[in-house]
């Protein structure tokens, strides 16, 4: 079965035709790698059946961080439950408030003001940026490049501390709320932020050079754990993992939700080895590439948040008649773009305060299942790769 | 639900009232009653420490030649004890009786007996002086790493303990590993798991032992002292196979047969690598090498020429290799690997194993001064020196400005820096890569330069202008880089706070 596996990746260059081995007598081994292991974000379990260094299986085993957050939805109001959305995916608690919301606010027929839907765009740009700066950090900490991670905790802790000049929270934030967002910005906001974006557009460059384009790390990355365009569709992968292979999809763009329509963006995908800004080894849909797309997606986000700070109106932050707000009965589903793919919110009224039923479609939950089709045949300091690249969070996958 | 299993099961209480516990008593009066002194002059303390270091050496190593010069050119009988053989023995006395081929035991006896037990002091001296060399490098080479690493992070390291910059971290450290509960994983192979830490330990000091840091500076002149650290080096790699294998846990036995792995790999580059310095000079003998490089900075064998210059460069990556360290550090790489091959060690022996990785680090950068950097000389030729005379002082000029311990250890130092500085830069390489890089790139490439340089000595006459012009033209190709690494070091340091930008400025270190 692994000589099959190897022939998709022939660059690994390792022969384990079993008759070739002689008479040595080789054992495969199962090992467990989690729920307590550095690399593995949280507490995934990955079982791994190996063969020495090779990997013949890895099976994810999810649910160490299971915390009824969907049955619990379905005992709260829709402002109670907030609080519970930003455990889920605890990176980017920005947006998975603003998926819930949008979603309780279709549902409800609530119209939130112009500015507060500006504010949630800055915010929720914000914190994609943060949310990346933490995926490729530890993606290089996978790599054991110690030295970025550091870097992006250094930008990360400035975003940090904009959202907390508004909201007073700087991991579980609860602050975009149904109906629009809980604060305004306090004074001179976007002149600080402005401030930040100068300050952060070159790091970009500068994490280029440290990392992305380091000899070192292209070769561990490059041509690693690739997702066909066919596969990344059959497996319903999502975010800069689909993009990463080559697919366009975005839902900012595709199917543009609040007022994404309005802003002047790219959607950045994985490309061929040698085209521009790309190393000549890398191929469409490999390690590389995601985590490429991740560092493109944060200039996007800068161009975002510019062009909102322009066209922000001043006005109201949170819309009338909230009090005792009671969802009709009838069923929505809504998807947004979080920064790990799309984050949907299936939730039925039932013409009281309480839904009926709250079911959560996590990113990471979907794209952690493609793990073991990728990482059959790879090397064990592959499934780190392959695992940090697909950048998963186990709040919200587990939920 | 049944209980799960543990793989190791705290048999009774931790024991910190043994030798631990008087250990961490008396470091805790020592510091109650330093702790003042050392908060008002830390600085002082600090450099008075490294220079009465090296005045206590020095003197030690003139007293051991005025005691040498009396015995050798002694005239006069020196009184010796009432021994147990009965009666006063003078200098020749014993010397005869330890010459006694009949007589092992009466020999013994008389060593001991000796007046002023030459032999037995100096190497009792020297020995201690190794073990605390030893002892103190990795201490300061860990908080120099992390005050290293901190920099380069934009952070600022260890800054509480101690005082000053935190210079006494690693004590602390080191205190706090010796009062840990000494546990051994119950599935375990016990014995092999305790004698692992030592089998990595001993054969980095052994390797000490033969390490010349100066002409004279050197515990046993071996005629084949580089055969004999390479072997010590090696042994310190069962050490941690053994660890790997003892501890019963999958993740160890990964890190123990990567670091088998990537021996075989790297061993062989780096041999034919040192075979080439061996080639210049003709001899085995690490002193030796050592002294052939006195001619000042174009005098070392790395700029001899091209391929010496390339050998150093492939030494320099495997024995980054060989100390595992980045970006070779598969046998311990945390991310995969959890802790490799020391993952169910702690408290003590799992220290053995830091003490052993940083001496080593210091050996194989020692090996690679003498061999290749010049050893134990300044870059001004020694021949300088000559008119200073043989007082004591024109001695201390001597060895501060053209030959000494000083000059070694600081370079090592500075190899030291690049490694850390390596280590916090670079990602890690995978396994299969680094098999690759070392047999399909290194060894190759290490036959050709070995080929190269052997033809190079046979057809080049040394002194000839062929010889001449690639000594000069490698020796400035050295000297720009050294220069123009202290530039970047100076421009960086200088503007360091305009270079980190106008938002990054409040995140500098000590601002």
């Amino acid at each position: 079965m692994a000589d099959t596996l190897l022939e998709s990746q022939p660059d690994l260059m390792l022969d384990i035709d079993k008759s070739e081995q002689g008479d040595v007598r080789t054992e495969e081994m199962l090992v467990n790698m989690g729920p307590q292991h550095p690399a593995t974000h949280g507490v995934l379990r990955v079982v791994l059946r190996t063969d020495g260094e090779l990997v013949l299986e890895a099976v994810p085993h999810i649910g160490y961080l299971h915390r009824c957050a969907e049955k619990i939805g379905e005992n709260l109001q829709p402002y109670q439950y907030i609080p519970y959305t930003d455990r889920m995916d605890y990176l980017a608690g920005m947006n998975n408030n603003q998926a819930f919301a949008i979603a309780i606010e279709r549902l409800a027929g609530i119209e939130v003001p112009e500015r507060a839907k500006y504010i949630r765009v800055i915010f929720a740009e914000l914190n994609r940026i943060a949310s990346h700066l933490v995926a490729l950090g530890t993606y290089g900490l996978d790599m054991g490049a110690f030295t970025p991670f550091l870097y992006m905790f250094r930008e990360r802790e400035m975003i940090l501390d904009l959202f907390e000049s508004t909201c007073g929270a700087r991991l579980t934030y609860s602050y975009i709320n149904v109906g629009g967002v809980h604060d305004d910005f306090p004074d001179r906001f976007l002149d600080v932020l402005e401030e930040f974006l100068d300050y952060f557009e070159p790091k970009i460059e500068e994490y280029n050079q440290l990392l992305s384009y380091n000899h070192i790390f292209v070769k561990r990355t490059a041509n690693v754990g690739v997702i066909s365009p066919d596969d990344a569709v059959r497996w319903a992968l999502t975010g800069p993992v689909l993009r990463g292979s080559g697919i366009n999809w975005d839902l900012r763009k595709s199917t543009p939700y609040e007022i994404y329509d309005r802003f002047d963006f790219d959607i950045p995908i994985g490309l061929p080895g040698g085209s521009e800004r790309i190393p000549r080894s890398v191929v469409v849909g490999d390690c590389w590439n995601r985590y490429f797309v991740r560092l493109v997606e944060m200039e996007q986000s800068c161009r975002i948040i510019r062009q909102a700070m322009k066209q922000i109106p001043e006005g109201k932050i949170l819309a009338n008649k909230l009090k005792n707000l009671k969802l009709p009965n009838d069923e929505v589903y809504v998807e947004i773009e979080n920064p790990r793919g799309q984050l949907g919110f299936y939730i039925r009224g039932d013409g009281s305060a309480i839904p009926s039923r709250v079911k959560a479609r996590g990113p990471s939950f979907c794209n952690i299942s493609v793990l073991n089709h990728i990482g059959k045949g790879c090397l064990l300091a592959d499934i780190p790769a392959i695992v940090g690249s697909i950048d998963i969070v186990m709040g919200e996958c587990d939920r | 639900m049944t209980q799960m299993s543990v793989p190791w099961r705290p048999r009774g209480k931790a024991k910190f009232d043994g030798p631990a516990g008087m250990v961490a008593g008396g470091a805790k009066t020592v510091f109650a009653i330093f702790a003042p002194f050392v908060r008002a002059f830390p600085g002082a303390i600090m450099l008075s420490a490294v220079f009465g270091t090296i005045v206590a050496v020095w003197a030690h190593y003139l007293l051991f030649e005025v005691v040498d010069i009396a015995l050798i050119g002694s005239t006069f009988n020196i009184p010796a004890n009432t021994g147990l053989l009965g009666g006063p023995l003078t200098v020749e006395e014993a010397r005869s009786a330890l010459t006694q081929i009949g007589a092992p035991a009466a020999g013994f006896l008389c060593y001991l007996l000796y007046p002023v037990q030459y032999g037995l002091v100096r190497d009792l001296v020297a020995a201690g002086g190794i073990l605390g060399f030893i002892s103190v490098i990795p201490l300061y080479t860990i908080w120099w790493e992390r005050k290293v690493a901190g920099r380069i992070q934009s952070r600022t390291g260890p800054m509480r303990v101690g005082g000053w910059h935190g210079w006494s971290q690693s004590m602390a450290d080191g205190i706090k590993l010796i009062c840990k509960e000494d546990l051994c994983p119950a599935g375990a192979d016990k014995p092999l798991f305790k004698l692992a830490p030592y089998l990595a330990f001993v054969p980095a000091i052994l390797a000490f032992f033969a390490l010349p840091f100066g002409t004279y500076w050197v515990f046993r002149q071996l005629d084949v002292a580089l055969v004999f650290i390479l072997a010590m080096l090696g042994i310190e790699v069962l050490g941690v196979i053994i660890a790997g294998w003892a501890s019963n846990n999958k993740w160890s036995v990964y890190g123990a047969m990567r670091e088998a792995c990537q021996m075989v790999s790297y061993e062989i580059p780096m041999g034919m690598a040192l075979l080439i310095p061996i080639m210049c000079v003709g001899t085995l003998s690490l002193t030796t090498i050592g002294d052939t490089q006195s001619g000042g900075w174009t005098s070392w064998i790395v700029f001899r020429s091209p391929f010496t210059f390339a050998a150093a460069l492939v030494y320099y990556i495997a024995s980054l290799a060989s100390c595992k360290r980045a970006p070779f550090d598969l046998p311990e790489s945390e991310s995969e690997l959890v802790a490799g091959f020391h993952t169910e060690y702690s408290g003590f022996r799992w220290s053995l194993f830091f003490f052993a990785e940083y001496a080593a680090m210091f050996v194989v950068s020692g090996l690679l001064v003498i061999l290749f950097f010049g050893a134990w000389y300044s870059p001004l030729p020694l021949l300088w020196a000559d008119g200073l005379g043989e007082s004591l002082p024109a001695r201390a000029v001597k060895g501060v400005l053209f030959a000494g311990p000083i000059w070694f250890i600081a370079k090592c130092v500075f190899l030291l820096y690049v490694q850390i500085w390596l280590r916090w830069t670079l990602p890690r390489i995978r396994i299969d890569q680094v098999l690759y890089a070392c047999i399909q790139v290194l060894l190759p490439l290490m036959m050709l330069i070995l080929l190269g340089h052997t033809f190079y000595e046979l057809l080049v006459p040394v002194g000839g202008v062929v010889w001449t012009l690639f000594n000069l033209i490698l020796s400035t190709i050295g000297a720009v880089l050294m220069i123009g690494m202290l530039f970047v070091a100076t421009y960086g340091c200088w503007n360091r706070v305009r270079l980190v930008g106008n938002l990054g400025r409040e995140l500098l270190p000590g601002s």
